[in-house]
């Protein structure tokens, strides 16, 4: 048996579905961030496989993009959970309502 | 034979690791589970010849972005989560939404089978993933978009240190 390009986007598809998962259950601020982290690792697999499967520069390259945002990513959400905390104490989502109502 | 019991093991690993992210209730080991899953894809990178984008991902993922992580785990000092309380009807809905995404996905690449065209020759795929290569293509084609990325970490590293600071909100 051959390990061909279906094998990789199923298990991309697997890890994007546990991000989504984790976005959807936690209620923990910095573990739903994590589980963003983790959907953008999965959809860069999908595009590392197709690239390689094409014999592709260009796609690698948007990896590299799609790295340097998501670092820009956690590091904005990172600096916000830090200022909710000090005003709220908490980083439960289900306590952090200002907008709810 | 040996490609695909590293494409398994290191499926696996990433798979179990993600789960281990999504259950433990405490942030910190979260966050070490979350790493082990960064190794995993780094080493999936590499059976699929991507060698600079591996060495990327374990040192920005693993070593940077999980380490600010941590730093802020740490710095707020959280408790670790009470044990699941009853399963609530959003929980529930949660889940149905989780699993409809996964046939949706599941659906869409088994549908694509034919559509794809044939896989490249194996020098021609090892020749792409070289820093060579991926930095000819950076530093000519891409080189604005390089450029711009640039600018918007600088913007985020003032954003936040402005967010973070104590007299801001």
């Amino acid at each position: 048996m051959e390990i061909t390009l279906n094998w990789y986007l199923t298990l991309s598809a697997v890890l994007f579905t546990i991000g989504v998962l984790g976005v959807l259950f936690r209620s923990n601020v910095i573990v739903i961030l994590m589980s963003v982290e983790l959907m953008l690792n999965a959809v860069n697999l999908t595009l590392i496989a197709l690239a390689q499967s094409m014999g592709d520069t260009a796609g690698q390259i948007l990896v590299f993009f799609v790295m340097s945002v998501a670092a820009a990513e956690a590091a904005i959400g990172l600096a916000i959970v830090i200022a909710i905390f000090r005003n709220k104490l908490t980083v439960d989502i289900n306590k952090i309502n200002l907008f709810k109502y | 034979m040996l490609a695909q019991l590293l494409f398994f093991l290191l499926a696996t690993v990433a798979v179990a690791a993600a789960l281990g992210m999504l259950i433990s209730r405490n942030p910190v080991s979260s966050a070490l589970w979350l790493v082990l899953n960064l190794f995993c894809i780094a080493g999936l990178y590499l059976t699929l010849n991507a060698q600079f984008i591996a060495v990327i991902q374990v040192l920005v993922y693993a070593g940077a972005i999980m380490v600010l992580f941590l730093f802020v785990i740490m710095l707020l000092n959280l408790a670790a989560l009470p044990r699941l309380e009853k399963v609530d009807w959003k929980r529930a809905a949660g889940f149905v939404l989780g699993v409809v995404i996964l046939a949706q996905l599941v659906f869409v690449v088994a549908m694509g089978l034919g559509a794809l065209p044939e896989p490249v020759a194996m020098e021609q795929a090892a020749e792409a993933g070289t820093a060579t290569e991926i930095a000819t293509e950076l530093f000519t084609r891409y080189a604005l978009t390089f450029e711009v990325i640039g600018v918007l970490l600088l913007v985020a590293t003032i954003g936040a240190v402005m967010l973070a600071q104590r007299k801001f909100v």
